[in-house]
C-alpha cells in the first residue's frame, strides 16, 4: 500500500512564549523546531503499516525551506521520500493548506491508499486539514484515532470516548487523523540518518490564496503567571495543604 | 439566528455541549437559538432541549444512520444551514464538536475557527481563539457566512434549564455513503475501571520527578481524595504509566476541582491540559518551574518526602 503522511514544522515551545515586536507571531529566533506530537505518531503509524503490509511511504510538509529538517527526520525513521511545499513563512489557513496538499497529491501522480495527518497541529490547533483533504478527494475519513490497523483493504480505527473505545471501519482509500498515543515513535538510528540524506525530497512552491481565517495578532493569556501561595518548604507545608483540601471540600 | 450543534451519544446528552449554548447566548443574546441533534437515538435529547432556551430543535435521522458519524453530523448541519441561513454555527470544542465543524466547513467551502473564546459577528467576523491549546491567544478575521466556530471547553458554564419547550422538527438529510461509512461500528470497554480522567473531581498527577517506581503514594492520595492518577507525557513515553492517564495537549484535557502536580515541571503542552482545573497544587523541588506560574498553591520540596507524610495527614484528617 502507498501511504502519505502530512507533517508541520512547529517551534519547540518553552514555558511561556515571547512575541515578535509587531505582536503578530511568536518570536522563534531562540527556539528549536520539531513536528507536532500527533504527527510524530502519524509518521510511526505509516512506517509500521508498510513494515506489516509492504508498500511505500511519502512525507509531505507545507512550510519554510527549513522544514526540510522535519522531512529528513521522518525519512530517518523509515519514510521513503519527501515532498516539501515551500512557503515564505506567512501563515496558511486550513483551507489553503488543504488545497495545496490536494494539488500536490495530484502532481505526485500517486494514488495513496491512506493519507495520514495529526488530529490537530500543535500551533494553530485548527483540527481540520485532514478532513478537508478527505472531502476534496471524496474519501471517507476517521479522525482523532489512537489506534490504526489495516486489514483486507479496510482501515480499522479506534479512539477513547469516556469509559469506552469507539471502533470505526472504512474502506481504503481513506484519510485518517491520529493522536499522540496511536504508536510510540521510534528514535532514528545512525544508519537511518545517513540513509535519510540520500532519499529524494521533491519541492514545489505553491501560491498562497487569501486567508479566510486571517490571523491579525497574538497574545499570551493572562492566566499564565497567576499568584501562587507557597504553603511551605518540605513537610512543613503539609498541614496547610490539608486545610486547602478541607476548604475546597475534597475531604 | 444561531445554530448550535448539540452532541449526544446513544441517547445521552453531551454535557459539554451545554456550554456551547451559553456561549451562543453571549454572542448575540437577541438572536433565536436553534439546536441540531443528529441520530434517531437523540429523539429524547431533542425533546428536552427546549428548556435550555432553544426556540426550535431539528432532529436529523436516516434509516441507515444508527450511531455517531462526524461526517453525517456535518452533512446534517450543512443542510440546515442552507434552509435556515443562520448567522453562525456553534459547537463545543471537543473532539466531536471540532471534527463535525471541520466536515461542515469542508462541505460548505467555508473557514472554521476552532477553540474560540470570543466571537463578534460581522463582515468579517472577529474571533479570539486559542492556539497552542490555550497557551497563546489569536485575534483573527473570519470571512464568509455563516461564521463556523467551536468554543473552548470549560470557558462558559453549562446552560441552565428553564421551564420552556421547543418545537422539534425531524428532517432527513441526504447522507452520502461516505457520510454513513464513518459511523461508530462497535465499542470496547476500557480495561481500567475506576473514574476516567475527564470525569475525575480530583487528579493526583506525576511527572518525571516521581520516577518509575514512585507512583504508589500518588495512588494512595488519589484514593483518599476519591480521585484518580494522571501523569505527564514524559511518564507515558518512558512507559511508566499507560497513555490513558496522560494529561496534556496530546493526552486528556482535564478540569477537575483539584489538580495536584507532583514532580511535574509544567511543559507548555502539559499546562494546556490542566490549566482549567479549579485549584492547582504543585509539589516541586524547583520554585521557579513553569508549573508554579499556574499553581494556586505550592509546596517546595522533595515529593518523595512530602507525599508519604501528606498521605498520612490526609488519612488522619479523614479520621481513618
Amino acid at each position: 500500500m502507498e501511504i502519505l503522511v502530512c507533517i508541520k514544522r512547529v517551534p519547540l515551545s518553552g514555558a511561556k512564549f515571547s512575541l515578535t515586536a509587531d505582536g503578530r507571531d511568536i518570536d522563534t529566533s531562540r527556539l528549536g523546531f520539531t513536528v507536532s506530537p500527533h504527527e510524530e505518531c502519524a509518521v510511526e503509524v505509516a512506517v509500521r503499516l508498510v513494515e506489516q503490509h509492504g508498500g511505500s511511504t511519502t512525507v509531505l510538509s507545507l512550510g519554510v525551506e527549513d522544514a526540510e529538517e522535519q522531512i529528513r527526520d521522518a525519512l530517518a525513521v523509515g519514510i521513503d521520500e519527501g515532498i516539501l511545499l515551500v512557503t515564505d513563512g506567512e501563515e496558511w489557513d486550513a483551507q489553503a493548506t488543504a488545497g495545496a496538499i490536494v494539488d500536490a497529491i495530484a502532481e505526485s501522480g500517486k494514488s495513496f491508499d491512506l493519507i495520514l495527518f495529526g488530529n490537530e497541529s500543535a500551533d494553530a490547533s485548527g483540527n481540520q486539514v485532514g478532513i478537508r483533504v478527505a472531502h476534496a478527494l471524496s474519501r471517507p475519513t476517521l479522525s482523532g484515532l489512537k489506534g490504526v490497523q489495516v486489514s483486507d483493504g479496510v482501515l480499522v480505527g479506534e479512539r477513547p470516548a469516556g469509559s469506552v473505545r469507539e471502533v470505526f471501519e472504512v474502506s481504503l482509500p481513506a484519510v485518517a487523523t491520529v493522536k499522540d498515543g496511536a504508536a510510540i515513535p521510534r528514535y532514528p538510528s545512525v544508519p537511518g540518518r545517513i540513509r535519510a540524506k540520500k532519499k529524494p525530497v521533491h519541492r514545489s512552491t505553491p501560491t498562497r490564496p487569501l486567508s479566510l481565517l486571517a490571523k491579525q495578532s497574538v497574545s499570551v493569556p493572562e492566566s499564565v503567571g497567576k499568584q501562587t501561595k507557597i504553603l511551605g518548604s518540605g513537610p512543613e507545608g503539609i498541614s496547610a495543604l490539608v486545610d486547602v483540601f478541607r476548604s475546597i471540600g475534597v475531604i | 439566528m444561531l445554530l448550535v450543534i448539540v452532541d449526544q451519544d446513544r441517547g445521552v446528552l453531551d454535557e459539554l455541549s451545554l456550554q456551547a449554548i451559553t456561549f451562543a447566548n453571549s454572542v448575540d443574546p437577541s438572536a433565536p437559538l436553534v439546536g441540531l441533534v443528529v441520530g434517531a437515538s437523540g429523539r429524547e435529547v431533542a425533546d428536552t432541549l427546549g428548556r435550555f432556551g432553544f426556540t426550535d430543535v431539528y432532529l436529523a435521522t436516516a434509516p441507515d444512520l444508527n450511531d455517531y458519524s462526524a461526517a453525517a453530523c456535518g452533512r446534517a448541519a450543512a443542510e440546515l444551514v442552507s434552509t435556515l441561513a443562520p448567522t453562525a454555527v456553534i459547537a463545543i470544542g471537543s473532539q466531536r464538536g471540532n471534527e463535525i465543524l471541520a466536515h461542515l466547513g469542508a462541505i460548505l467551502g467555508l473557514p472554521v475557527a476552532t477553540e474560540c473564546t470570543s466571537l463578534s459577528l460581522g463582515s468579517p467576523t472577529h474571533v479570539v481563539r486559542a492556539r497552542w491549546a490555550g497557551n497563546l491567544m489569536e485575534s483573527a478575521e473570519l470571512h464568509g457566512s455563516p461564521a463556523i466556530c467551536s468554543v473552548v471547553s470549560h470557558l462558559a458554564p453549562p446552560a441552565a434549564a428553564m421551564n420552556q419547550t421547543a418545537l422539534v422538527t425531524e428532517f432527513f438529510p441526504n447522507f452520502t455513503d461516505t457520510d454513513l461509512a464513518g459511523q461508530v461500528r462497535s465499542r470496547i470497554a476500557e480495561s481500567e475501571g475506576g473514574t476516567s480522567l475527564a470525569d475525575a473531581k480530583v487528579i493526583v498527577s506525576g511527572g518525571r520527578g516521581v520516577g518509575a517506581e514512585g507512583f504508589g503514594p500518588l495512588e494512595e492520595l488519589a484514593h483518599l481524595l476519591a480521585g484518580t492518577v494522571g501523569c505527564s507525557r514524559v511518564v507515558t513515553s518512558a512507559g511508566w504509566r499507560p497513555h490513558a492517564e496522560q494529561v496534556g495537549q496530546t493526552g486528556t484535557k482535564v478540569a477537575p476541582d483539584l489538580y495536584i502536580a507532583c514532580g511535574i515541571s509544567g511543559a507548555t503542552q502539559h499546562l494546556a491540559g490542566c490549566r482549567n482545573s479549579k485549584t492547582i497544587v504543585a509539589i516541586n523541588t524547583d520554585p521557579d518551574s513553569p508549573i508554579m506560574a499556574v499553581a494556586d498553591y505550592a509546596i517546595v520540596g522533595d515529593l518523595h518526602q512530602i507525599l508519604p507524610a501528606l498521605v498520612a495527614a490526609t488519612r488522619t484528617a479523614r479520621g481513618i
